[in-house]
């Protein structure tokens, strides 16, 4: 710990100058916003990226800017393919929910005036930042981006520059970075449980918590068990490209007429294992905080509590627990005994018992509630429809002998893409929407929101609803071209329809962007609790003081969804009003 | 929150930057104000901080212990590499280091009707044992070292065959969370306690915890090199 964090005082005093307010803050209000800016950067670099693939994959012989030569060449393609799931994955789904509205909201909601260690706070939120700038420097390094793929298999991604352009130095600065994203996301999760366990404020109970809070303990726990795992792999993937080891290199490669004689006896599935080991418990580190901002959501907007409180709890961690047990349905194709897959099939379907809790438990939110359509809850209903269109393929890909026909296909891309990638925007935007009158002290647009969400709800179904089609006829992914191949040719007018609707999608996002920077000078003055919302956070003003509650010691009386509850004047009971002011509010 | 203050807050409160506190915006009054967190909570969140950190560096040692056997049970190319003696020493070295360190722990935290000794002496003790604890962390690193220098005379190498490379990379793997260790240690002894959040007690327990889960995850690291090659 450095000094700052010993000096006991940083909550007390909220530092002056530039630097210490903004760059290299200890607030973790701060540094959630620092978070969000990360991700929304990421989120458009992105979303580039995906364009210029759409573009590539209906206009394959066309001029395209930004890409060296002018026409894409199959493996700028395969680059564009990698770097958008890496940063999609990383920088994105799994920065925005957890570490940006986590760090702003967690401590806040548990009656807590910091983290409990901010310095390192500030350290993993520099940490990933500079993992982000190694990961995006692989673009300008000799050979350009890595085209392994996010998921990085070897031998490719193992063997140097020999398996093609970008797997030098591009998949070295890839392998590095993502060690560093382990250690940031490490730090992070130390810092949420730790925060999360001792610093509530007296009342708040476990079962007291908003179900956000929950999430996001639950995604820590599963980052806490799952990065150390993939930066073991990672250092044992630099160990095979650097130092001349076989962990993952098997014997006898052939690479373009040279036989590959400095390794022997590697397996590329150790790294496939230790890879899904981590890959599965990072889908749902993306998606438990988008389910727990959509539970609190519709809970908010329907004036009821939520529906089943424990069982949403038990469901978060049954789906936690169950994540880390499913990691063999990712390779269903390597060869596996069909009696582990059998099992990894078992497990992974047993996962749609605590999803299915959480989506009747949605519903049983909203039934019979005094349903108000505000933008954040427009994107939490949109969640629901998303996960449930998502989890629906899973049931299919989860079937060891239909994934064989399935697996590679763009079945797999609108599968995850629905699930894990949409959903999880979706629990991103519901917080923004929800969340940025507290952050930012303005109000955003409703109407223009409202028509951010429906361009955007209906343009994600017409970009992946069309995917599940080719992926049936038998598109395979990473293909940069398949203009030619008979099968597909009459399936080029559904790529175009995709291309045409990607296109019209990404530049809703720029209505959003406008909305968020523009109001947040000209935007409605926001009042404190503006939603009538029950946590903690709706008791402090907007945006919050540097210590949160000013000095006041927080008690907390009740739970965390106290709505329209019998013969109340006001529809709300704050979780820290006074059990001798209840009733006397209005 | 009715409680007195006790002098470890009033030391915190005394301590701050200057001072200077946010006036409550709603004009209440300061008596509730409290130094965040409280020394009590703060001893507790660094222990929760670094239990799950121990589970952190659990699951990273696992994948790689998952990784050795996978790769052993491979076949082929795997030719055990052969244990350096000094091993042996080293793990002594830390056996004894954990001794020392839990020895240098009781002096500090001792109170004084069970030790008869001064709290001047307490402390000299506790010096004592904690810089012969940092000696032996260092020799226990130089031994590595020297075991490293014995298998490369041998022609072992790094990339020599994948049992050789699992020896390095877990040795290296458990040399650098010790080193962390030994820094962690000379930090408890040289840094300067009274403007913390925890006081140098709680810093030695901390890291003696540490420093006793490493001496556990050596010998297993130690066994799996050993009775696993």
């Amino acid at each position: 710990m450095a000094e700052h964090e010993g000096s006991g005082a940083h909550a007390h005093t909220a530092p002056t100058g530039f630097l210490w307010k903004y760059v290299f803050s200890l607030d973790h209000k701060v540094i959630g916003i620092q978070y969000y800016f990360l991700a929304l950067f990421s989120v458009f670099v992105g979303m580039a990226l995906s364009l210029l693939m759409r573009f590539h994959l209906v206009w394959p012989a066309a001029h395209v800017p930004l890409i060296a030569g002018g026409v894409m060449k199959p493996e700028q393609y395969l680059a564009l393919v990698t770097m958008h799931g890496t940063i999609m994955v990383f920088m994105v789904l799994t920065t925005a929910p957890q570490s940006g509205f986590g760090n702003y909201l967690l401590p806040i909601q548990i009656g807590a005036e910091d983290m409990a260690f901010p310095v390192l706070n500030m350290l993993s939120f520099w940490t990933t930042f500079v993992s982000l700038l190694v990961i995006l420097a692989a673009f300008f390094v000799e050979g350009g981006a890595p085209i392994a793929g996010w998921t990085s298999y070897p031998p490719l991604s193992a063997v140097g520059d020999m398996s093609g352009p970008g797997e030098g130095l591009g998949q070295t600065l890839w392998v590095i970075g993502l060690a560093i994203f382990c250690l940031a996301s490490l730090i992070g999760a130390l810092n949420f449980i730790t925060t999360t366990v001792d610093l509530r404020a007296k009342g708040m109970s476990l079962m007291r918590m908003p179900l956000t809070v929950w999430a996001w303990l639950i995604t820590a726990i599963l980052g806490l068990l799952a990065f150390g795992v993939l930066l073991a792999a990672c250092a044992l993937l630099l160990l095979d490209r650097m130092a001349g080891t076989s962990f993952f290199i098997p014997g006898g490669l052939v690479f373009t007429d040279t036989v590959l004689a400095a390794h022997e006896g590697g397996s590329p599935l150790l790294w496939q294992h230790l890879f899904w080991f981590f890959g599965h418990p990072e889908v749902y580190i993306a998606i438990l905080p988008g389910m727990g901002v959509t539970s609190h959501v519709l809970s908010n907007f329907s004036r009821k509590p939520v529906f089943g409180y424990r069982a949403m709890v038990g469901a978060m961690l049954a789906i936690g627990f169950l994540g880390f047990c499913v990691w063999g349905h990712h390779m269903f194709v390597s060869g596996m005994s069909p009696y582990s897959a059998f099992a990894f099939s078992l497990l992974t379907m047993t996962i749609g018992v605590p999803s299915a809790i959480k989506t009747f438990n949605w519903l049983g939110t909203l039934w019979g509630g005094k349903i108000q359509f505000t933008c954040a809850m427009l994107f939490a209903l949109g969640f629901v429809s998303l996960f449930v269109t998502g989890g629906l393929s899973g049931l299919f890909l989860a079937q060891p002998t239909l994934d064989l026909y399935f697996h590679d296909t763009f079945f797999v891309v609108a599968h995850f893409h629905f699930v894990m990638g949409v959903a999880a925007i979706f629990g991103i935007f519901a917080a923004t929407y929800f969340w940025y009158p507290k952050m930012f002290g303005r109000m955003l647009n409703e109407t223009v929101g409202k028509v951010h969400f429906w361009l955007t709800f209906i343009g994600v179904y017409c970009i992946f609803m069309p995917m599940h089609f080719l992926g049936m006829v038998g598109r395979p992914r990473r293909y940069a071209d398949l203009t030619g191949v008979n099968f597909l040719g009459p399936l080029h007018s559904v790529e175009f329809f995709i291309s045409i609707a990607a296109i019209f999608t990404i530049a809703a996002q720029f209505i959003f962007l406008f909305n968020f920077l523009y109001c947040l000078k000209w935007g409605k003055k926001a009042e404190s609790n503006p939603w009538h919302g029950t946590t903690l956070e709706w008791s402090i003003p907007s945006p919050p003081p540097f210590d949160n509650f000013a000095g006041r010691h927080v008690q907390v009386y009740r739970g965390a969804y106290e709505f329209s509850v019998p013969g109340e004047a006001q529809d709300f009971i704050p979780q820290d009003l006074a059990p001798e002011k209840v009733g006397k509010a209005n | 929150m009715t409680r007195p203050a006790t002098t470890e807050e009033l030391e915190l409160i005394d301590h701050g930057d200057g001072g200077g506190v946010l006036p409550p915006p709603d004009g209440g009054g300061d008596d509730g104000r409290r130094p965040w967190p409280r020394p009590e909570v703060s001893r507790r969140a660094f222990f929760t901080l670094i239990q799950l950190s121990l589970a952190a560096i659990v699951m990273f040692f696992m994948s790689l212990t998952s990784a050795y056997i996978v790769r052993k049970g491979l076949g082929g190319d795997w030719q055990a590499t052969p244990i350096p003696r000094v091993l042996w020493l080293n793990t002594l070295l830390l056996l004894a280091s954990s001794l020392t360190i839990e020895l240098a722990r009781r002096k500090h935290s001792g109170d004084a009707a069970a030790n008869p000794l001064a709290a001047e002496a307490r402390n000299a003790r506790f010096s004592q044992w904690w810089t012969i604890t940092i000696a032996l962390g260092l020799l226990f690193l130089a031994g590595q070292l020297f075991a490293w220098r014995q298998l490369s005379a041998a022609g072992m190498f790094l990339d020599t065959n994948p049992s050789s490379s699992f020896f390095y990379v877990l040795t290296a793997a458990h040399g650098a969370h010790l080193a962390g260790g030994i820094f962690a240690l000379f930090y408890v002894a040289f840094r300067n306690w009274k403007r913390s959040r925890i006081t140098q007690e709680t810093a030695a327990d901390l890291a003696a915890l540490y420093w006793h889960f490493m001496d556990g995850l050596w010998l297993f690291l130690f066994a799996l090199l050993t009775v696993g090659r």
